[in-house]
């Protein structure tokens, strides 16, 4: 079975232990974050496997690449410490169960764009942005054929990711594609960062959606109107897995012609929706969860944001409603791109 | 050449009768998986005058008359069992009033729940009434006459607790009115007089409902669906009974299905939350979470699956689905909610005997007094293997309700004879008589509510 590549000498050596150090849920000092990490090296119970509100931001946070976040989620699962509670837990893993037949796969030539599970947000991947990419997982009563099922590292369910993940990644394979555009940071996530991790083969190239469109916008540039929007960025938490292509968030915004406007809760500082905190078991999780929403939200109006600005269709989920409760216009990144270029936002 | 037809034509209109079997086609049939019964005519009156006249030729003739509404109730009670004549009420469809102050509408029981829904919500933003889950064609008298409950259950009971007055056409075809209207004063209440209500329930045995003063309620403008999973079904009442004591949600459904895959085995509890403001709404979560619901989610035994959720209607009519060929029928029960898991467990058993995915639901009614508890069966119209299977799966149910102690809703004919062996002797008898007075010919839906 695929096993967690973690150089534990790695942390050892490691002088900052910046994985528990700089999370934000945690209040932890260096002395006791090496004490807790080695517990959890060891396989011993933790106060952090308890509390980690498994926004995957140690995976960031870690400067040596290693994997912290991987390494407690597979604990939380071996010693039975699930963040969540056990019905959530076995509804979100029966979720993931595909029940509508089988897809049909087609030869996809040149690059493909992966909807993963989000067939019916099909609308959000339209107009000359997306005029070079055949879609992938269109049809909803397939779409868990195509389920990356990184969501069960919220879970502590690492042995759900590592049964399926190898027929997912066989599905996406069969379509013969090269390349494969993923709508979601989590599917890229996944591809890019857990698979290697645990020593999966992946046997096409992934590109993260926020390149693409940047790379994209590049082409059309000529035809691109700065939209001059101060504009506020909710990084979900699988793109703490890809941290080399959030750059690309500042990118965009620049030759777009909107204002990053500047903020506390930014980058590595970025806080989580609270989708998934909401429903942890730990006591005062629903409270924490609206306190970090309004903290966030806050921190958006406070910076002078009139945008929100997703990646995450959970993310929209959580916070849609409420950032435009707030006077500000959520709009999806893909949208934002193409209002720059003279479309219609979807 | 019978009479019948040019009586029916001169009371109602020509185009509003026929006896074509082109047109009696679709009166034969309803959506379940009861057999064709065809009516040998079909007339659709305009007014109760129209009614009246109908069932006097009726009464003359010794005709069945067999009324009809939306044909939603699934369980062939609208079918003519003896045939006779179809009474379709659809063009009864007028909304006659509303009074906003008072909070009441009196509508044409033909009106349908999807009509007034939109009505109010267009007309008086802030009222509304008590919508069943069935398809919106369902009206609003063939609702009533199967006392059927709606998303106001919780709080307000079934849709028959929700009348203010009625007008109804005896068989012997008098117009005869109920409650406030019957001395002339407006149709705010049912009570005080005398009760002679004797055609709630009977599926029109007794007479046809042809107008009803319906409460409405306020209709809070934030509205939201939150939604609590567990794996225990023996938890569902207890939640239940903790929920329906903080009082503050409108309608209450548990659940549990093998398709989707995600609630196999897993019972949701959804609730429904109002309110007129943000600030409204989320006291009502905070109350509903961190103190009614926070020792099972602390506990790990339950958990919040989702919140803020746009509110759905119960969805049991996406299990015909779960088949090829898109059928699906359901048992529906009046149960203590304490019976929540055993009619769980007992309707799995059932349903995987007959491989159908097993889909269950219990609607609470009032507060906590009751519930509606559904067995959804699917199957494929076009297999007579499978409505087979569905039909066994939903005889083998009545007698399960029955076992449990529970009382059968909207009975199909054989359910009904469950019911009444089981019935007080004097009841029985008190039934006999009332449908006699009432009804001397037995026109009246026969085959239905039938006391030997
Ligand atoms: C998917 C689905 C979901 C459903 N969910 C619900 C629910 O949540 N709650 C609920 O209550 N029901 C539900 N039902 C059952 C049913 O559809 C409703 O109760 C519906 O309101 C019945 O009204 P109808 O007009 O379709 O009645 P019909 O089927 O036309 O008639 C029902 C009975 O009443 C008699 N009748 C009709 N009109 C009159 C009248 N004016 N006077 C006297 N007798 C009359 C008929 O002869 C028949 O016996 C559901 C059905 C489906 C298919």
């Amino acid at each position: 079975m695929f096993k967690l590549q973690f150089d534990e000498s790695k942390c050892f050596s490691c002088d900052t232990n910046d994985c528990l150090t700089q999370c934000q849920y945690m209040d932890i000092d260096p002395g006791t974050a090496e004490t807790e990490i080695r517990k959890i090296i060891n396989g011993e119970d933790s106060f952090v496997l308890h509390d980690c509100a498994t926004c995957y931001a140690c995976e960031e946070y870690c400067r040596r690449g290693n994997h912290p976040f991987y390494l407690i989620v597979q604990r939380q699962e071996e010693l039975n410490i699930l963040p969540l509670p056990d019905p959530l837990v076995k509804r979100g893993v029966q979720m993931g169960i595909p029940f509508r037949g089988e897809p049909e796969i087609s030869e996809i030539k040149g690059t493909a764009l992966n909807l993963g599970v989000f067939s019916n947000l099909s609308r959000f991947t339209q107009g000359r942005l997306f005029e070079n990419l055949t879609l992938m997982s269109t049809d909803s009563r397939k779409m868990f054929h195509y389920f990356c099922q990184l969501m069960y590292l919220h879970f502590g369910r690492i042995s759900v990711i590592n049964d399926r993940l190898g027929k997912i990644i066989r599905t996406i394979a069969a379509h013969k594609v090269d390349e494969v555009v993923h709508f979601h940071d989590e599917c890229y996530g996944t591809y890019t960062s857990y698979a290697p991790a645990f020593g999966i083969d992946v046997p096409f190239k992934s590109i993260h959606l926020f390149e693409y469109l940047y790379n994209r916008l590049l082409e059309l540039k000529s035809d691109i109107r700065p939209l001059n929007l101060k504009v506020a960025y909710q990084r979900p938490c699988s793109s703490r897995l890809s941290p080399d292509k959030y750059p690309y968030v500042d990118k965009i915004f620049d030759l777009i012609g909107v204002e990053h406007v500047p903020r506390e809760y930014v980058g590595k500082k970025a806080l989580c929706c609270g989708g998934t905190i909401l429903g942890q078991k730990r006591k005062g999780s629903r409270r924490l969860a609206l306190e970090l929403q309004e903290k966030n939200i806050d921190d958006m109006k406070k910076a002078g944001a009139e945008v929100c600005v997703f990646n995450c269709p959970a993310c929209v989920d959580t916070l849609g409603q409420k950032v435009a409760q707030n006077g500000l216009m959520p709009l999806f990144m893909s949208d934002l791109c193409r209002l720059a270029i003279g479309e219609k936002a979807s | 050449m019978d009479t019948i037809y040019p009586s029916l034509v001169h009371i109602v209109g020509e185009g509003y009768a026929s006896f074509r079997r082109e047109e009696l086609f679709t009166y034969s049939k309803d959506l379940g998986t009861s057999e064709p019964k065809w009516p040998d005519y079909v007339a659709a009156p305009k007014t109760a005058e129209q009614v009246a006249e109908i069932l006097k030729l009726a009464n003359r003739e010794k005709v069945p008359v067999v009324p009809l509404g939306g044909g939603m109730s699934l369980a062939g009670l609208a079918l003519p069992l003896k045939g006779g004549i179809a009474l379709d009420l659809k063009r009864m469809d007028r909304i006659i009033e509303v009074n906003e102050k008072g909070r009441y509408a009196v509508v044409e029981a033909g009106v349908s729940h999807g009509k007034l829904t939109a009505y109010l919500h267009n007309q008086h933003p802030h009222l509304m009434h008590s919508e069943p889950g069935a398809p919106p064609a369902a009206t609003i008298g063939g609702n009533l006459a199967i006392h059927g409950q709606g998303d106001l259950a919780h709080p307000y009971g079934f849709n028959t607790d929700m009348i203010n007055g009625m007008e109804i056409v005896l068989p012997t075809g008098e117009i005869c009115k109920f409650g406030s209207c019957a001395v002339g004063a407006g149709w705010f209440t049912l009570h005080p007089l005398p009760d002679v209500g004797l055609f709630l329930g009977w599926n029109g045995a007794t007479g046809i409902i042809t107008k009803v003063s319906l409460r409405l309620f306020p209709y809070k403008k934030f509205r939201e669906m939150e939604i609590f999973v567990v794996e225990d079904e023996n938890l569902i009442p207890e939640i239940l009974y903790e929920l329906t004591h903080l009082g503050l949600t409108e309608d209450l459904v548990a659940f549990s299905s093998a398709i989707p895959p995600f609630s196999d085995r897993l019972h949701h509890v959804s609730i429904n939350v109002t309110g007129d403001s943000e600030a409204e709404i989320e006291l009502k979560r905070r109350l509903i979470f961190e103190v009614k619901l926070a020792k099972y989610i602390e506990s790990g035994v339950g958990g919040i699956a989702a919140v803020s959720q746009a509110i759905q209607r119960p969805q049991v009519s996406k299990s015909a689905d779960w088949k090829k060929g898109g059928g699906f029928e359901y048992v529906g029960s009046i149960m203590p909610v304490s019976a929540y898991p055993e009619c769980y467990r007992r309707g799995a058993e059932i349903s995987t005997r007959h491989h159908i995915p097993y889909t269950i639901l219990g609607r609470v009614i009032g507060c906590g007094h009751a519930m509606m508890f559904s067995w959804s069966y699917a199957f494929n119209r076009a297999d007579e293997k499978t409505v087979r299977h569905a039909r066994e799966a939903l005889h083998e149910t009545d007698n399960i309700v029955m076992d449990l102690g529970g009382v059968i809703w909207k009975p199909a004919v054989f359910g009904q004879e469950l019911l009444l062996a089981k019935m007080d002797v004097n009841t029985l008898s008190l039934m006999k008589k009332i449908k006699l007075l009432l009804d001397p010919n037995n026109i009246m839906n026969p085959g239905n509510w039938e006391v030997d």
